[in-house]
């Protein structure tokens, strides 16, 4: 019998920036109190939203690229360990080197010693989700090591101090005129009379930033794509901030996740028409960079991969949710959902906002972590995230799906059931049956009494409170319907067919 | 045609008058409607709430109270409500281990439409006015329900059968597409999102000039209607089916009140 010494128990979920710290109804109370940001979110949101689907409405082949999509990521998620390993292989051969990190605390040790070896105390960042969610930023600050996001609104938010909203447009939640005061308090050498104007703040930008490329001898990057029949990483961008760091420094650190593998270059192509039509809303995509291991004398000659698992393995175990995995993040989905306009990113906490975070978050985390069971609740189930995920994730039956392992999870845990618990106990006894159902209805104009002349009822207790903050309930009828048809129908009253079978009783 | 009705429990308990116009419109085509009286709720709430095992005999239940009677189809005036028969029922049996169950629910689910689809797709009517009677002289919006939108892609169905309606005057709702934040248990657990979304629905409702807003699933008639009502609004909400079974000399109710459904006609 062999012995694992060291196995950690299965599933191991990650760590890092993954966790609402606070619940999502707290979290979102305050941030719909900002009107600024909700004007701002609003604006950009239908921006972006109207410019996909006229770029998608362009492709007669839309669905079936999804199908494609869908289908392909799929295959992956089937045979990740055999692909995994293809991939080290051609990588390997190609003079990359590969590093496996179990969770974000290993990760951000392999990175930082990476750098270390180098000598140097400064590298640049090409936009990346995946070094966010580690949170490498921070850890590399406190080894004293400093780190310079080159993508535009990345830098935006780093010279502000503040966290991503958007996995892709990460300061949507400024406005122009916001950037001009980050930029004239905190970027070096700024011309003081800067002005809003978009081409201005980008010149700033540019200047601000091309001393950095011009002297990092380190890049980290993530990557969008890895190919595992030839060992190539792609990054696709659109300000060419990226190509720069991909190719000018001498060592060049990616930071990417198991689960963003393809197996073929052919699959590249399905991927490269979804994805840039569902992000930007762009036909094509600006700035797309491969690279298969060392190129000899052309670009950085240590270049090193980080394959991070960090919940990904655990996410892949639940068979309801493992197709959460397939995302791309394009943000597709929160440009759409109505509570992400609402709330803007923040609320979600974890690196992952949106409908994709609201169960991508605790697919990794688990449900229990933090705050995070209450993500999968975070959503009308309006379907909006589903119709234009472009691998087809069926967002809204993961999260019913996260509900119900959040409920299961919890009974018989709680001393004294919640309101919900209790109400959806009783509701099931009402509601499962129709004799039982047609007594209750026989009750309801007693409710009347409480709605006053008006015939509304304007408050109602407890949880139904959270109903009536902003909403009236007409006062019920005199008569159910059932009630009337029995009548007519001169059927017994409140009439049943066949009885409950013993085992169907709630 | 047999047809069985699915009143749903909302409709049942709190708008009676909705089933009664869905009974109106099936007979007044020659068809004869049935009430299988054991029916209740379709579960709907508890799945999406995370209760599959509380849900699981409710939606024992309406599959009993389905698969029991003789009918040729069945139709609920609900594009939730009958969304949820047909992809969720068939979920819950199977998540809860009953395979016999699972057959039966999809069975059941096969046959079974929304009130719209099956006045376009099925019965063949594409003149509300002509074919129904219908008549309806008002200044009216149409809010797509999203689970009809997107889970069961009726598509125009609604809004073409209401713009056949004669007297009516149509109006276009400016980003008619948009959640109306109700969600089921979400616009309890999240009130201030579902609020904000409301605010907004409301908000465009107004900008259209109608005198009611329209549409084809009572619970999201209720919320939006809710909120109009608290806002102080002269606007009211009703379900389709009232207004296809609205006739020159039945004309359905506007007031937004629950019909008291023990007179003859609606007032």
């Amino acid at each position: 019998m062999s012995t694992f010494l060291g196995m950690p128990a299965l599933p191991v979920y990650g760590s890092g920036n993954l966790h609402a710290s606070e619940s999502f109804p707290k979290s979102a109370h305050r941030e719909l109190g900002n009107a600024q940001l909700r004007s701002n979110l609003g604006h950009a949101t239908r921006t972006i939203r109207d410019k996909r689907t006229q770029v998608v409405s362009e492709l007669p082949d839309w669905e079936q690229l999804r199908d494609a999509g869908s289908a392909i990521k799929e295959s992956v998620m089937a045979r990740l360990p055999e692909l995994l390993e293809a991939f080290e292989q051609n990588f390997t051969a190609r003079g990359g080197v590969i590093h496996w990190a179990r969770d974000a605390g290993e990760a951000n040790r392999i990175v930082a010693g990476l750098i270390r070896d180098t000598g140097e105390t400064e590298v640049v960042k090409v936009k990346s989700m995946a070094t966010q969610e580690i949170g490498l930023n921070e850890y590399l600050e406190e080894q004293g090591i400093a780190a310079f996001e080159t993508d535009l609104a990345e830098l935006i938010v780093q010279l502000d101090h503040d966290k991503p909203s958007h996995i892709l447009v990460p300061a949507i939640h400024k406005n122009r005129t916001q950037v001009r005061d980050i930029f004239l308090r905190e970027m070096e050498n700024v011309d003081p009379d800067l002005t809003n104007e978009p081409s201005k703040l980008a010149a700033a930008a540019r200047t601000h930033l091309r001393r950095k490329f011009l002297t990092a001898k380190v890049a980290v990057s993530g990557a969008n794509f890895a190919l595992a029949d030839s060992g190539t990483l792609a990054v696709v961008e659109s300000e060419g901030n990226g190509r720069m760091c991909l190719t000018l420094p001498e060592t060049l650190i990616t930071v990417m996740g198991i689960e963003k593998l393809l197996p073929t270059w052919q699959d590249l192509e399905v991927f490269m028409q979804l994805l840039p039509r569902s992000s930007t809303g762009e036909r094509m995509n600006p700035y797309t960079s491969l690279w298969t291991g060392v190129t000899e004398g052309d670009g950085p000659q240590n270049v090193h991969l980080v394959l991070l698992d960090n919940g990904r393995s655990a996410a892949l175990a639940d068979e309801m949710g493992r197709s959460a995995l397939h995302c791309i993040r394009c943000s597709a989905c929160m440009n759409v959902c109505p509570v992400y306009e609402r709330t803007g990113g923040h609320a979600y906490g974890s690196t992952y906002p949106g409908p994709i975070g609201a169960i991508l978050s605790p697919l990794m985390t688990g449900i229990q972590a933090e705050e995070n069971d209450s993500l999968p609740y975070a959503s009308s189930l309006c379907g909006a995230c589903y119709d234009a995920c472009p691998v087809k994730i069926n967002i809204p039956d993961i999260l019913v799906h996260l509900r119900s392992v959040d409920v299961d999870s919890k009974r018989g845990t709680k001393k004294v059931p919640n309101q919900m618990d209790v109400g959806m106990k009783a509701a099931s006894w009402a509601l499962s049956s129709g004799k039982r159902l047609g007594l209750i209805e026989k009750g309801l104009p007693l409710s009347r009494l409480a709605a006053g002349p008006n015939k509304k009822i304007t408050k109602l207790p407890g949880i139904a409170a959270g109903w009536t903050q902003s909403r009236d309930i007409p006062a019920p009828p005199t008569q159910s319907f059932r009630a009337w048809w029995n009548k007519e129908h001169h059927t017994p009253d409140a009439g049943v067919g066949t009885p409950l079978k013993k085992e169907e009783q709630p | 045609m047999r047809i069985a009705l699915f009143a749903t429990c909302i409709v049942d308990a709190m708008y009676p008058a909705t089933a009664r116009a869905t009974v109106k419109i099936l007979e007044r085509l020659g068809h004869e409607v049935v009430f299988p009286s054991g029916q209740a709720c379709c579960g709907q709430m508890h799945v999406n709430s995370g209760y599959l095992k509380e849900a699981l005999p409710v939606v024992a239940n309406h599959v009993r109270a389905f698969d029991t009677e003789d009918y040729d189809v069945a139709v609920a005036p609900s594009g939730s409500c009958v969304a949820s028969v047909k992809h969720q029922h068939p979920m819950v049996a199977r998540s809860c281990g009953d395979a016999d169950l699972e057959a039966r629910a999809a069975a059941v689910g096969a046959r079974i439409y929304e009130l719209s689809e099956l006045l376009v797709d099925v019965l063949g009517v594409t003149d509300a006015g002509a074919q129904l009677g219908s008549f309806f002289p008002h200044r009216v919006t149409y809010h797509p329900s999203c689970h009809g939108m997107r889970l069961l892609r009726l598509g125009d169905r609604q809004a073409r059968l209401l713009a056949t309606v004669q007297g009516i005057d149509m109006v276009d709702l400016p980003e008619a597409d948009q959640c109306c934040g109700f969600g089921g248990t979400f616009s309890m657990k999240n009130a201030d999102v579902s609020s904000a979304m409301l605010e907004d629905k409301t908000a465009t409702i107004k900008t259209t000039g109608a005198s009611l807003c329209a549409g084809g699933d009572a619970s999201c008639l209720m919320h939006i209607g809710g909120g109009l009502s608290r806002q102080g609004s002269s606007i009211t909400t009703l379900h389709l089916a009232e207004i296809l079974a609205s006739t020159m000399d039945e004309p359905a109710s506007v007031t937004g009140e629950v019909l008291v459904s023990t007179g003859k006609a609606a007032r």
